[in-house]
């Protein structure tokens, strides 16, 4: 589904991303993490192009990013995404989040745009919430409805970029448990996070980046399970955020 | 002093008065679009369109108005005429919302390129990963947004601009004030005319500042 192929990413002279490479089958979930800085929020954005990079390529859905030629508005309304500061639109209302790029995009009719987006909105428990803005809602709240705005596109793949670091903890549950159901029902997924009980419980493999760099890709199992085959690195990382 | 003349000249001061707010309507709307293109042009990754826009922007602001109105004047008969090869007959009226259009559009353009660079870097990020290409993020997400944020600063400086079409007397058209001072000339009484067209002048730009200020209050929660 997700193709990584020897990406490299400079910003000026500060290399970004180093030689990384992976793949997301379909259905996989896939977990990344590492250290601020390491690069993996920058990875995750080079999925859908909102990023550029400069050597190497990403094949998404048999579609090449690096193509020229590629049509990225087209490919980007394919592959769903949620960031860390959910980036709900505060102009519109919640419906209106939820349709918006349906009826633009995808060219649905108002009508079965906003049947979907309320059927979506009931999924993540908040269609009682319709007619409201985001700046009502709590930080949970508006990051299920971005999940939901990400899903109304029928996505083959979604992405998740730390989708709970700016949430009150309190809030991050709602968050994991609808991310939790879409991992069960099969979605494929790509989620830079740190939250390593998602990881232990849905995650089909787990990246662990540093310096720009892939350091670690292997099973779940493999990852949590033993420590001493795990590089320096990963087993520092491991341990400050395991301790508690 | 006697403002007893001024009653019966009402009716004449306020078709004047018309023209004014019409001059100002027809420039901030013109200003307000060729402006917001402007800014689209000066934040695109393209440097010509950028560079372009940039030297639009820094010409106008850096030449007086009054030069701008009388430019036009003469250089928008003899540019239609260039174009389309016949004399076409452009009133001062004409001339005069062209000059004000293209020069406010100038100081729109960097209202509204503030405006849009207010916007959070994430909400184009979003709206981009939805598929939307650069003319929705803009039109749909982006812009939307940045209007609601400028609205005080674009009327404020609609205000400016309703005090400034009072420079169309240098081409002879009879705007508010020109026609208060040429009514006080011929009846003979200047100086009540003027008094009075001063009063008018404060009475609606000061309004519509305080309007403004409540509208900014308003919009800040």
């Amino acid at each position: 589904m997700i193709s990584i192929q020897n990406v490299y990413k400079w910003y000026g002279d500060f290399q970004v991303l180093s030689n990384c490479s992976t793949e997301v089958s379909k259905g996989e979930v896939v977990v990344v993490c590492g250290p601020s800085g390491s690069g993996k929020s920058t990875l995750i954005k080079c999925v859908n192009a909102l990023e550029p990079f400069q050597r190497g390529d990403i094949v998404v859905d048999g579609i090449s990013l690096a193509d020229p030629k590629t049509n990225l508005p087209k490919l980007r309304s394919r592959v769903g995404m949620v960031f860390q500061h959910f980036e709900l639109f505060p102009h519109l209302s919640i419906t209106e989040n939820l349709t918006i790029a349906q009826i633009k995009v995808l060219g649905r009719g108002k009508d079965e745009a906003t049947e979907k987006g309320l059927a979506l909105l009931e999924r993540v428990g908040l269609k009682a919430h319709a007619h409201k803005y985001p700046g009502q809602l709590s930080g949970g709240q508006q990051q299920r409805v971005a999940i939901a705005r990400a899903l109304a596109m029928d996505p083959v793949v979604m992405l998740f970029d730390e989708p709970t670091s700016a949430l009150d903890p309190e809030m991050v549950n709602e968050v994991l448990d609808v991310m939790v159901q879409l991992a069960q029902e099969g979605m494929t997924m790509m989620c830079v996070t740190h939250e390593m009980g998602f990881a232990r419980k849905v995650a089909d493999r787990v990246i662990f980046m540093d310096q720009g760099q892939i350091v670690e890709d292997c099973a779940k199992e493999a990852f949590f399970g033993d420590l001493s085959a795990r590089s320096e690195r990963a087993r520092q990382f491991l341990a400050k955020i395991l301790q508690h | 002093m006697d403002f007893s003349a001024i009653l019966p000249a009402l009716p004449g001061l306020w078709e004047g008065m018309l023209t004014t707010l019409q001059l100002m309507l027809l420039g901030v709307l013109g200003g307000v679009l060729l402006g917001t293109l402007l800014a689209v042009m000066r934040l695109s990754h393209n440097r010509l369109l950028a560079n372009l826009a940039a030297t639009y922007v820094n010409y106008f602001r850096s030449i007086p108005l009054l030069l701008v109105i009388t430019w036009f004047y003469f250089a928008v008969p003899f540019l239609l005429r260039a174009i389309t090869g016949e004399d076409t007959p452009v009133g001062a009226f004409t001339s005069c919302v062209v000059a004000f259009l293209m020069f406010e559009a100038a100081y729109f353009c960097e209202i509204v390129r503030a405006g849009i660079q207010s916007i959070p870097k994430g909400q184009m990020g979003a709206a981009q990963a939805l598929g939307m290409t650069h003319g929705q993020c803009m039109r749909l997400i982006i812009l939307p947004q940045a209007f609601r944020k400028m609205t005080p600063l674009l009327l404020q400086q609609s205000i400016i601009l309703f005090q400034d079409t009072s420079l169309v007397y240098a081409v002879g058209l009879m705007d508010f004030l020109n026609a208060a001072r040429s009514r006080g000339d011929i009846i003979g009484q200047p100086h009540e005319f003027l008094i009075f067209a001063g009063l008018v002048y404060f009475t609606v730009s000061f309004a519509a500042s305080l309007l403004v200020k409540r509208l900014q209050k308003r919009l800040a929660v």
